[in-house]
């Protein structure tokens, strides 16, 4: 058994913060490619189209016959045959984490792999893999204990590969609606040490407000995030306390595009939702970067809520559409630009929500509370990109599979 | 000094004879906006984006980008703010009149009766009671209600938004009628976010100071502060929007001349 993650001691005021380091950037294509699968929580290897053999790691042409290689989902069985214990390494990261535990494993799928080891396994046993990605984006291979063990998840290990919220303190950018509302209860159950939930404007009550008021651990803060002064005031007060963002920010308006459409409304949505963005991720992203590997409430994800018509554009909701894309531009950028201090940089993409800009929407629609559980899933396995409800992991899976043909089918 | 009416007003400035008090609040990201329902086009609220601060976007020099809708902060509504002034002419803040701009007050302080009741209605027989007590309106002045309403700015109790809608102050039609065809006013100035009261969507007619005021080619002062720093009758009040070609309205600078102590 795992012991339990002891909340975090207060710091010594004269101890240098740890820098957070990261491992090297620089990988092939392949590895990129095995990289975008893990940020999905896929298990995936490459495999053979001649000879149907999987490989592992990610390379151009298959070992066996120089055949093409294609990335198929892979069954997560392995056995752990050797261990090792790293005590002495050139890697700035792991030499500040000394010791850490690899291992061999022979996967159900074939290969034999490096793998980083859970402190419940040991040579021999029986394992379930999965595809993660380190602190710095790439992908690693992490065997886990084939059934559930006590406070698995807080294998000091493990917790580098997940952004998991527990005894963490999140800011959630929304707190007048019932996404942010939603969040708030989430992650607090998920463990957060603390929620700060922005309020927009402080001189306006909003549904909810006394529930949110009286939970222990929330502490309502103003924040606009159309707001540069806002932002920067918060951030200034609170930038180097904070480990996860949860940008929930949203401006819903029915709209077309040369029809049914008001250039106030996009305006307002590219505000909130776009130059916000950019307004958060400069006033919360330098402190966050510079404490990435600051101990059990290390900062650790910046997560943006968008909507999954980002991807393709929506007929009646093109602006929000339009936004949604734009965030997700963004938000590319800003994964790049973190992965080289550690913080990880996740998209959570909802379908319509059900809320009142949807009225007239027939359903599936998207809870609020499946958005939630949506970003807690995300935060735990270290996503870079989760669905939040059926009508956004329909759409992605179409997208996936034809982005032109999800296009015109969403457009029309 | 050559002796005239203008010589007489710079020395009476210079020497502070002739006092100026300013009656505007700071145009800031938290000043209130009008709130209207989510469904309906929004008032946006001041922004302002750094373009460079003696930094390397502009070594020596300090700018921002500003952004907001006409009627942020203290401003000025022209008559087509409002439906029933769409025809009026010279409705709009670039085509009105000059002379328009400068203009005397009368001062009816309500604040009393506001403070003990934030949804007191203005109405003729309130308004024809005061000119027993004071002195008749004169014509061509702007009638401004203190209501100490600026008091209130940045809590919750400025817009005062309940579950029934806003609550404040302000006149009902029988007033507002009253001021525009019987004293001729130039417009109705207020401290409150609108010229109308906070329930003024229930009145009959709605609205009844948009509604009357603009139809009539008069305008409105809102968001003012310090009406208690003006006298009764006095005080002349300076109040130029910005020239914005077909504009409904403007935020501006307003400040009130009122004579001091002879220095």
């Amino acid at each position: 058994m795992t012991d339990p993650l002891s909340p975090p001691v207060k710091k010594d005021p004269l101890k240098n913060t740890r820098m957070g380091h990261v491992s090297p950037g620089l990988r092939s294509r392949a590895a990129r490619a095995m990289a975008v699968r893990a940020g999905q929580g896929r298990f995936v290897l490459q495999v053979c189209d001649y000879c149907c053999t999987a490989t592992y790691p990610p390379r151009d042409r298959c070992p066996k016959c120089w055949g093409t290689l294609d990335w198929q989902d892979q069954p997560t069985g392995a056995t752990v045959m050797t261990e090792t214990t790293i005590r002495v390494t050139t890697d700035l990261f792991f030499k500040e984490h000394a010791p850490w535990r690899v291992g061999s494993v022979q996967l159900e799928a074939g290969p034999t792999a490096i793998v980083h080891l859970h402190s419940d396994v040991r040579p021999g046993d029986r394992v379930r893999m999965e595809l993660k990605l380190d602190r710095g984006g790439n992908p690693a291979l992490f065997a886990m204990p084939e059934k559930e063990t006590p406070n698995m998840v807080d294998d000091a290990q493990y917790r580098t590969f997940t952004a998991d919220p527990k005894h963490r303190r999140v800011l959630v950018t929304d707190g007048r609606g019932p996404v942010g509302q939603a969040m708030a209860k989430a992650l607090l159950k998920a463990g957060a040490r603390a929620v700060f939930l922005g309020n927009g404007d402080t001189t306006m009550r909003f549904d909810g407000e006394a529930e949110m008021v009286a939970h222990e651990n929330v502490e309502i803060v103003p924040l606009n995030v159309t707001d540069t002064n806002s932002v920067t005031k918060l951030a200034h007060q609170l930038g180097g306390r904070i480990d996860i963002v949860v940008n929930t920010a949203a401006v819903t308006r029915q709209s077309g595009v040369a029809f049914g459409s008001k250039l106030t409304d996009l305006q307002a949505g590219f505000e909130s939702e776009v130059t916000g963005l950019m307004r958060l991720a400069q006033g919360f992203g330098p402190a966050m970067s510079a404490r990435s590997d600051d101990g059990t409430n290390s900062a650790a994800a910046f997560v943006d809520v968008a909507s999954v018509y980002g991807l393709t554009g929506r007929a009646g909701f093109a602006g929000q559409a339009a936004t949604a894309a734009a965030r997700l531009a963004l938000i590319s950028g800003l994964r790049g630009e973190m992965a080289q201090t550690g913080i990880r940089v996740i998209s959570v993409l909802t379908g319509p929500v059900d809320d009142v800009w949807h009225q007239h929407v027939p359903p599936p629609k998207t809870a609020p509370a499946q958005i939630a559980k949506s970003v807690i899933d995300a935060l735990t396995r270290g996503l870079e990109i989760n669905c939040a409800g059926d009508a956004a992991k329909d759409l992605f899976a179409r997208w996936q599979a034809d982005p032109f043909l999800t296009i015109r089918e969403e457009n029309q | 000094m050559s002796n005239s009416l203008l010589s007489d007003l710079a020395g009476a400035l210079v020497s502070g004879r002739v006092q100026m008090v300013d009656l505007t609040n700071t145009l800031s990201p938290d000043f209130p906006v009008i709130v209207l329902p989510p469904e309906f086009g929004q008032c946006a609220p001041f922004r302002m984006e750094k373009v460079s601060r003696y930094d390397e976007n502009g070594p020596a020099w300090y700018w921002n980008n500003i952004s907001m809708n006409e009627h942020t902060g203290t401003h000025f509504d022209a008559p087509a703010h409002w439906v029933t002034g769409k025809d009026v002419p010279s409705n709009t803040v670039d085509a009105i009149p000059a002379r328009e701009f400068m203009a005397p007050a009368v001062v009816i302080d309500i604040s009393a009766e506001s403070a003990v009741d934030p949804d007191f209605v203005v109405t003729r027989e309130f308004l024809t009671k005061w000119e027993v007590e004071f002195g008749r309106i004169p014509p061509r002045h702007w009638i401004a209600l203190r209501t100490d309403w600026y008091k209130r700015v940045g809590t919750a109790d400025y817009v005062n938004m309940q579950e029934d809608g806003a609550h404040s102050p302000g006149p009902d039609a029988s007033a507002v009628e009253f001021m525009v065809h019987e004293r001729d006013c130039i417009g109705l100035a207020v401290e409150t976010v609108g010229t109308d009261a906070g329930q003024a969507m229930h009145f009959n007619p709605p609205l009844p100071a948009h509604s009357i005021l603009h139809g009539n080619g008069r305008f409105g002062l809102q968001c003012l502060t310090n009406l208690d720093k003006l006298p009764t009758f006095g005080a002349m009040i300076i109040a130029c929007p910005l020239k914005i070609e077909g504009g409904s309205g403007s935020p501006l600078r307003v400040v009130a001349m009122i004579e001091g102590k002879n220095v």
